[in-house]
């Protein structure tokens, strides 16, 4: 069996995130990481292979940015995953949620055409863009069903099982391999990398393929390609405190109660 | 004026508040066209419903034949009606499924996807909050059909007469899009409170609970309020995920914010720090959550909630 994690580079959330002059993401003067939301993914992708002893699987955690974002596979490959593989091209920088899903696409096609890819495995959302429409793109490019934000997930020969909370009803999904699986931060807390995994990962295969090497056109991707174009940016203007009170023996729910009616809440 | 598609959110045939908000700010940019997906006995109450907020058209799509399937479906039938209707734009109510519906369709029509707008202008610009809500970005769809899921309470719905003509819409489903099938399914117990992410007022709960949640719901429940939760609060498991506030649950944007025993960490305040109004009680007058308040109170909710509660029944009694 044969499974791709999908894992991305984001800038630290609690570094001070901000854009560039074209408004694209600024990933070079803020530090990254693999982004906390994939880590899940990376878990549960371990946890199907531990469960299914005996089988063969293969867990690959593939990767698309700048030079970077191999930290981001190496982070996979000491949690556990068996191989990495980054796609990295000067081109690819702004690249929008659809140019994304498509070099994710030709690379998982490439992947497979040495092995059957059966499962690709995603987080809930990416920390920095947050959109969470990767999953349900590359569903669609790949032709693929999609079973997405799970908070338990099972999977029985070619049967997967998850169950997720939706709005209005908590739900059983089920589908058969292949298909697209992505899980939330409820599925279970993700494992942090032993002494041993950190060593193991330094002899782990990490290959590394450009545009060229997917058959993909540096027209098809990047910010000139994008189908959405930012017109600005601006920072939130920070909120300042308002008035803070110290409850004594009631002083403060009848302040509270006084600043609520004042704002016509009450 | 070219028609823009706006995808009714329902539960069996009642049409949700997002709906009418959508159909507002769908009339900034065309024709709006309600689009219905669901069972037949709802469409003739989901029509009427959204006569009265502008809608000149509803496509009915009877969902017979693809109930219990996930997002593919919902994408290959949108994407029949917008090849009939050439829409100048789509918009979605934002959930976790319809942006996964929007995601497949901007693929199949090749075309570009805003998600989460929390506005939208006359010339198709929609504003975004990003970066737990420390920026906000002004964007457009510049290739093909302009898919756009926007957020719940983005719009004041404005009541106004539309046509509603109902226009009965076949569509043809492929048996690839029905593979992923909901098995069993536990609807959610009715609380009677407001929908989390469309209340006017949330009140919420953190740590500082310690696990009781009477006095912050009692507070909600006198202001008519949605009860949240804070992450801390869930992993404790003493509120379900579905209460979550923050990055990884729901973000909300109310009138009024009311954070209790929370401390205000980035996970949180990316889930609200859009709110209009905020106000915090804690026992930590260090908690970082009295950086955004309006409000603020340092003490002890279990003394403080309750009091505030007598005093909000009193006013309205």
């Amino acid at each position: 069996m044969n499974i791709v994690v999908l894992v991305k580079y984001v800038p630290d959330a609690t570094a001070d995130r901000q854009f560039e002059d074209d408004f694209t993401v600024d990933r070079v003067n803020v530090d990254g990481l693999l982004s906390e939301l994939d880590e899940y993914a990376v878990e549960q992708s371990l946890q199907i292979k531990e469960k299914r002893e005996g089988e063969e699987i293969t867990v690959t955690a593939l990767t698309v940015g700048p030079e970077a974002a191999e930290a981001a596979v190496r982070k996979a490959l000491q949690m556990g995953a068996d191989k990495g593989v980054h796609v990295v091209d000067d081109a690819i920088a702004g690249s929008d949620a659809i140019a994304t899903s498509l070099v994710l696409a030709k690379a998982i096609e490439k992947l497979g055409a040495e092995t059957k890819v059966d499962l690709v495995v995603g987080g809930l959302a990416s920390t920095d863009a947050g959109m969470s429409v990767v999953p349900a793109m590359l569903a669609e490019r790949l032709g693929l069903p999609q079973v997405t934000l799970a908070s338990v997930v099972e999977t029985q020969g070619d049967q997967v099982r998850i169950k997720r909370d939706g709005d209005v009803a908590t739900e059983v999904i089920g589908g058969t391999l292949p298909l697209v699986l992505s899980v939330t931060d409820q599925s279970g807390e993700a494992r942090y990398p032993s002494f041993k995994g950190i060593m193991a990962a330094k002899k782990k295969p990490l290959e590394t393929w450009s545009l060229a090497d997917l058959g993909v056109d540096a027209s098809q991707v990047g910010l000139g390609a994008a189908y959405t174009a930012v017109e600005e940016t601006a920072a939130r203007p920070p909120r300042t405190a308002g008035e803070i009170v110290t409850d004594e023996d009631g002083s403060g729910a009848k302040a509270l109660a006084e600043f609520l009616a004042s704002k016509k809440f009450i | 004026m070219a028609e823009v598609l706006v995808l009714i959110d329902h539960v069996g045939g009642q049409v949700k508040k997002p709906t009418y908000e959508l159909l507002t700010l769908a009339a900034k940019l065309g024709e709006p066209s309600a689009v219905y997906i669901g069972g037949a006995d709802g469409a003739a109450g989901a029509a009427e419903a959204v006569k009265g907020y502008g809608a000149e058209k509803v496509y009915v799509i009877d969902d017979a034949q693809i109930k219990g399937y996930l997002v593919a479906p919902k994408a290959e039938a949108l994407a029949q009606v917008a090849g009939a209707a050439s829409p100048a734009a789509i918009l979605l109510p934002s959930s976790a499924e319809n942006k996964e519906v929007a995601a497949r369709l901007a693929i199949k029509l090749d075309s570009g996807l805003i998600t989460d707008a929390v506005d939208l202008d006359e010339s198709g610009v929609a504003t975004q909050s990003v970066f737990a809500g420390n920026y906000t970005v002004k964007g457009k769809v510049t290739k093909g059909t302009p898919i756009i899921t926007v957020k719940p309470n983005s719009a004041a719905p404005v009541e106004k007469a539309g046509a509603a003509a109902v226009t009965p819409f076949e569509v043809t489903i492929s048996d690839a899009a029905k593979t992923a099938q909901i098995v069993a399914s536990q609807p959610r117990k009715a609380s009677g409170r407001p929908e989390l992410t469309e209340a006017a007022i949330v009140v919420s709960g953190g740590r500082g609970t310690g696990g009781d949640f009477s006095a912050v719901e009692g507070l909600a429940d006198a202001l008519g309020a949605a009860v949240g939760a804070s992450r801390a609060a869930v992993d404790s498991g003493w509120m379900p995920h579905t209460f979550q506030v923050g990055q990884t649950g729901k973000t909300v944007s109310p009138q009024l914010y009311v954070a209790n025993g929370i401390s205000g960490a980035i996970q949180h305040r990316a889930g609200m720090q859009t709110s209009k109004t905020i106000v915090a009680v804690n026992k930590d007058e260090e908690a970082p959550i009295f950086e955004l308040v309006d409000f603020g109170v340092v003490g002890d909710l279990h003394t403080v909630l309750p009091a505030v509660t007598e005093a909000v029944k009193a006013a309205k009694a």
